[in-house]
């Protein structure tokens, strides 16, 4: 017994003594929280893959540290402020859900930069806002499904129903319509951001419903295994998931923050960081497609050329003229939709026969 | 598309009936082990990562089984030898294993997997309609129902499978007549892990063969929750964990298919539904009574 | 070599405390063979793990703000655990009491007035015993197993939830993403020290729980009822206690308490409804009961020691790079010891050599 209490005391004491946390330096420190674990090889991970291109970007100069699996709740403003007192310069929240607590730790540490991914509250000078155009990419899709596909139906697997992804419901049809004005898509909603075994549940229930192309907003690369599977053709999500489906991939939608990373947190050390609002897409690199592939190349052509479209000249998938689903005019002939609708889109354009939650 | 339904409907259902079928012996012998989900999770990363690094799935499928009956051992040592509290010790079996199999598991992040072939039996493999449901599988489909048959033959017709009720209805009578109580429970409970881990390995190498961290998502509680649906009978947790597939499956096809209800109701449907069949069966007292073990979550120390 | 338990006449006093800090010793010495083997300085890992996040005043409030949810759904668990319901859908009554506590401030935001708080803290509380009732009710009537009954209740709950704050609860202003309005000022549950931290008064309300049931489990006849029937059904219904109101007593209590904790958290810490409300508190508050040994006042040391276990891990990510993975590996190292400590209490272990007892043939597989 007296062994014991001497060990407890001795260990104690060494923790008592132990070293404090070395003392803040001059290097700019950069800082991230995902919502999801960096290992989903979806969303979070594509996040943390910017974390390390900043890494290999400025090298020594700076330093990160990261906070994987921060659940949306009473958790996130902790993890912030925690972030926030350990000497983080900049802090990049990565999840829509993390809006609030954001805007409630910067109003707290004025002097310390918070950037918000896909949120749009901006309450402080300190606040920033970035996201980026998927849905471009999501029209380049549309393009090449409606050309691959014999049955002119496509299959797609939703996460949530939130403007992010109906925006990206509505371009890919439209991409498709663009090229087959009949063309349908099928939607699933799996209720979940990653569950690899849901997802290809939903993927089989598309493909056994006549769906003959597949593409998804959930994270996992379970429905493109699925469609090579059953020897349809699909599109990636997130990342280039082509290593786990050579023969089926099209082309994937990668999500690449790192140019947008090492901008802001070069700003900062410049001293030239303002409150911004970016929506970046295909023409600032936040938006990447992956090599177009298992298509003819006619096919492959007709994509690059949109691609090209939206990049180089700057055309917006939402142009009109563009139908509600209730056949109600939303665009008329010509004209661009202003993206504080398309940021806050909660309706489908003409041609999908789902309803979306009221 | 009948037939691809049906076995869409058993790819579902395959995992949660090997998870299911282990914890029901694991709960028959006394012991309620609600680490399933982190046995489980086990399983899959290292199935998955044996496979990929030997380049065997087989193997892979092998150190699953290992590894979760070696998991399930470290709960077996905390509640059987030194009686700690199985619910608490089952949820902690729980964390711990979704921590450590993520850090294994950050090695295989991104990396396309192994799958195990289809095995197609000549001949039966082309009936019409079900053909291919029963007979054109998956290896570990056809070792799921023989685990079922298995257990309910050992259970209700070996003298083993007495002993092992008779510690789960009444250790004190078993440990009276003999019967090495924690012996028994801990060779139970080396089974479940067993089974947990091949139900594991299912998900990352048949279901959707690649790692994700907590890529069980869930599918150990659902398991868990089936025992009790099935009163502790192998053959009702087939039809439990094929109810659970079925509805789950049903609520995606009737998205496809336009049906306008709100997709969380139809998603929260197989719940319901194990809720609703459940009453009806568990109704009749003494049946249920008869089937449930008596010693269940009790420790057990044997007075000298 | 096997271990035997030999059982003490009485529980141990001595071991009843230092077993915590027995548990404390080993899962420092395991987490530093853990964290070596990862590359970490151990003691660097440790302190800031046990230590950092009890250095501020700010962490300490964060640590109330963790706690608290998880003492005030524990400590109701107790009364379930302790008479034989397993209640393991605190989840689900947690997520129920926060939707019935927040009816007021999102379908009624032009209601203000200091009626609001304590309205909303009786429906929350009403909304998860409303809950509860559902598995207490199929266990009494149909005789319905009540674990799958109310874990099933869980999905639903967190799917009903998702869809209201997606659709007929999502804030008319807030760009359709899915949330519901803020709450307004009367409906926010006030923190202690806005000056010092978050803490808000659902730690108060945790405490005071603590202590009401510890006095009713100690000192009362209902509370002698729940631990007769949970012990020995049928001498409770000898003594003429009835198990099937039994059934309801304890779920309503633990249901309801979990709903007082749903609203807690969202008009304390969170201020409106959104998808997701809960990193799990229900199933970590089983823990919580068991680690704090169904007794309501180890509970709250319990509750604080595992939100401890949160906060470290968090202190740990971000100062020296600890996986999150890790952390969580480590807290369940923890729990174990801490479970595997306790028999001390009521056991003396003895190494013992081989011998020929059918006992000892029983415990070689160890």
């Amino acid at each position: 017994m007296k062994k014991l209490i001497l060990a407890l005391a001795a260990s104690t004491a060494a923790l008592a003594f132990a070293a404090a946390p070395a003392a803040a330096q001059d290097k700019t420190k950069a800082c991230w929280i995902y919502v999801g674990p960096i290992g989903d090889f979806g969303y979070s991970y594509q996040h943390h893959q910017g974390l390390l291109d900043v890494e290999k970007h400025f090298g020594d100069k700076v330093e990160t540290a990261y906070l994987e699996s921060v659940p949306e709740g009473a958790d996130t403003e902790r993890a912030l402020e925690r972030f926030a007192r350990s000497g983080c310069d900049i802090i990049f929240a990565t999840s829509f859900g993390f809006m609030d607590p954001v805007q409630k730790v910067a109003a707290k540490f004025p002097d310390i930069k918070f950037e918000h991914a896909t949120g749009f509250k901006r309450d402080h000078p300190n606040v920033s806002t970035y996201n980026s155009r998927f849905h471009e990419g999501r029209y380049v899709q549309g393009v090449i499904a409606a050309k691959m596909s014999q049955k002119g139906v496509a299959g797609y697997i939703a996460s949530f129903p939130i403007p992010e992804v109906v925006m990206g419901i509505n371009a890919f049809l439209l991409g498709a319509q663009s090229v087959n004005p009949d063309f349908q898509v099928k939607i699933v909603w799996a209720n979940t951001w990653f569950d690899a075994g849901k997802e290809a549940d939903a993927a089989k229930a598309l493909i056994d419903q006549g769906v003959d192309i597949i593409t998804q907003h959930t994270d996992s690369t379970a429905p493109l295994q699925v469609a090579a599977e059953r020897g349809i053709k699909g599109f990636g999500q997130a990342s280039d998931m082509i290593t786990f489906a050579p023969e089926t991939q099209l082309t994937s939608i990668v999500d690449d923050w790192g140019p947008y990373y090492i901008e802001r947190v070069q700003a900062l050390i410049d001293g030239s960081w303002k409150q911004n609002d970016v929506w970046g897409g295909m023409k600032d690199g936040h938006v990447v497609m992956a090599p177009y592939t298992n298509m003819p190349d006619d096919v492959k052509a007709a994509a690059e050329a949109i691609a090209a479209k939206i990049k180089d000249e700057g055309y917006n998938p939402f142009t009109g003229p563009v139908a509600k689903q209730d056949g109600s005019e939303w665009l008329a002939e010509g004209q661009v939709a202003p993206d504080g609708e398309v940021l806050s889109m909660n309706f489908y354009v003409k041609g999908i026969d789902d309803k979306l939650p009221n | 598309m009948f037939e691809s339904v049906l076995i869409t409907i058993a790819t579902a259902a395959t995992p949660l009936l090997i998870a299911a079928i282990g914890e029901l012996v694991v709960e028959r012998s006394g012991v309620l082990n609600l680490g399933v989900e982190g046995m489980m999770v086990m399983g899959a990363v290292t199935g998955f990562g044996v496979a990929v690094t030997t380049g065997s799935p087989w193997l892979g499928v092998f150190a699953a089984i290992l590894v979760g009956a070696a998991f399930s051992l470290l709960f077996g040592f905390l509640t059987l030898t030194l009686v700690t509290n199985q619910v608490a010790t089952g949820l902690a079996l729980t964390l711990l294993g979704l921590g450590v199999s993520g850090m294994i598991g950050e090695a295989f992040i991104g990396m396309p997997g192994q799958k195990l072939g289809i095995i197609a039996i000549p001949f039966l493999s082309d009936l019409p309609y079900v053909g291919r449901f029963l007979f054109a599988q998956d290896p570990l489909f056809y070792v799921s129902l023989l685990l079922v048959a298995g257990v309910a033959y050992f259970l209700f017709y070996t003298r083993a499978g007495l002993t092992l009720r008779s510690v789960g209805d009444n250790h004190d009578s078993a440990h009276a007549l003999g019967i090495k109580v924690i012996a028994v429970r801990y060779a139970a409970v080396a089974f479940g892990g067993a089974c947990a881990g091949l139900a594991g390995a299912y998900l990352s190498l048949v279901y959707t063969p690649q790692w994700i961290e907590n890529m069980t998502a869930g599918r150990g509680w659902i398991a868990l929750a089936l025992v009790v649906f099935a009163s502790w009978r192998p053959w009702r947790v087939l039809a439990g964990a094929y109810l659970f597939g079925a509805v789950s499956i049903g609520q995606l096809h009737a998205q496809v298919i336009g049906v306008s209800i709100p997709s969380q109701f139809l998603s929260a449907l197989p719940y319901l539904a194990t809720i609703i069949v459940l009453v009806l069966i568990s109704r009749n007292r003494r049946l249920t009574m008869v089937n449930t073990p008596a010693c269940l979550g009790r420790p057990f120390v044997p007075a000298r | 070599m096997r271990l035997e338990l030999v059982k003490r006449p009485q529980r141990s006093a001595l071991f009843s405390t230092i077993s915590p800090l027995i548990a404390l010793v080993l899962t420092m010495a395991a987490g530093a063979i853990m964290f070596s083997v990862l590359g970490k300085n151990p003691l660097d890992a440790l302190y800031y793990y046990f230590i950092d996040p009890l250095r501020e005043t700010w962490s300490l409030h964060e640590l109330a703000v963790k706690a608290a949810p998880l003492i005030l759904i524990a400590v109701g668990l107790s009364v379930c655990f302790l008479s034989n319901n397993w209640n393991i859908g605190a989840e689900g009554q947690f997520i129920a009491g926060a939707i019935a506590g927040g009816i007021l401030p999102v379908v009624f935001p032009d209601f203000q007035n200091g009626l609001v708080l304590p309205l909303m803290l009786l429906m929350g509380f009403a909304g998860g015993a409303a809950y509860a009732a559902v598995p207490a009710f199929l266990k009494a009537r149909f005789n319905t197993n009540e674990i799958l009954t109310s874990l099933m209740l869980v999905y639903v709950a967190q799917l009903f939830l998702d869809w209201l704050v997606r659709g007929p609860w999502r804030d008319p202003g807030g760009m359709n993403f899915p949330e519901t309005r803020d709450f307004h000022a009367f409906a926010i549950l006030p923190e202690l020290m806005p000056s010092a931290g978050r803490a808000h008064w659902g730690i108060v309300f945790a405490i005071v729980a603590a202590l009401v049931l510890w006095f009713v489990l100690r000192k009362t006849l209902t509370g002698f009822e729940i631990r007769v029937l949970g012990q020995s059904p049928r001498a409770g219904r000898f003594a003429g206690f009835s198990a099937p109101r039994m059934v309801m007593i304890a779920f309503l209590i633990s249901g309801g308490l979990a709903g007082l904790a749903g609203i807690s958290e969202v008009a304390g810490a969170i201020g409106q409804l959104q998808p997701s409300i809960s990193p799990g508190y229900g199933f970590t508050a089983i823990i919580v009961a068991f680690l704090g040994r169904l007794n309501p006042l180890g509970i709250v040391a319990a509750g604080f020691v595992l939100a401890l276990s949160y906060l470290g891990g968090e202190a740990a990510q971000i100062s020296i790079g600890l996986s999150d993975k890790a952390a969580r590996a480590f807290q369940g190292m923890l729990l174990f010891f801490v479970l595997g400590c306790d028999t001390l209490i009521h056991y003396r272990i003895r190494l013992a050599g081989r011998a020929p007892t059918a006992r000892g043939e029983a415990a070689q597989n160890v």
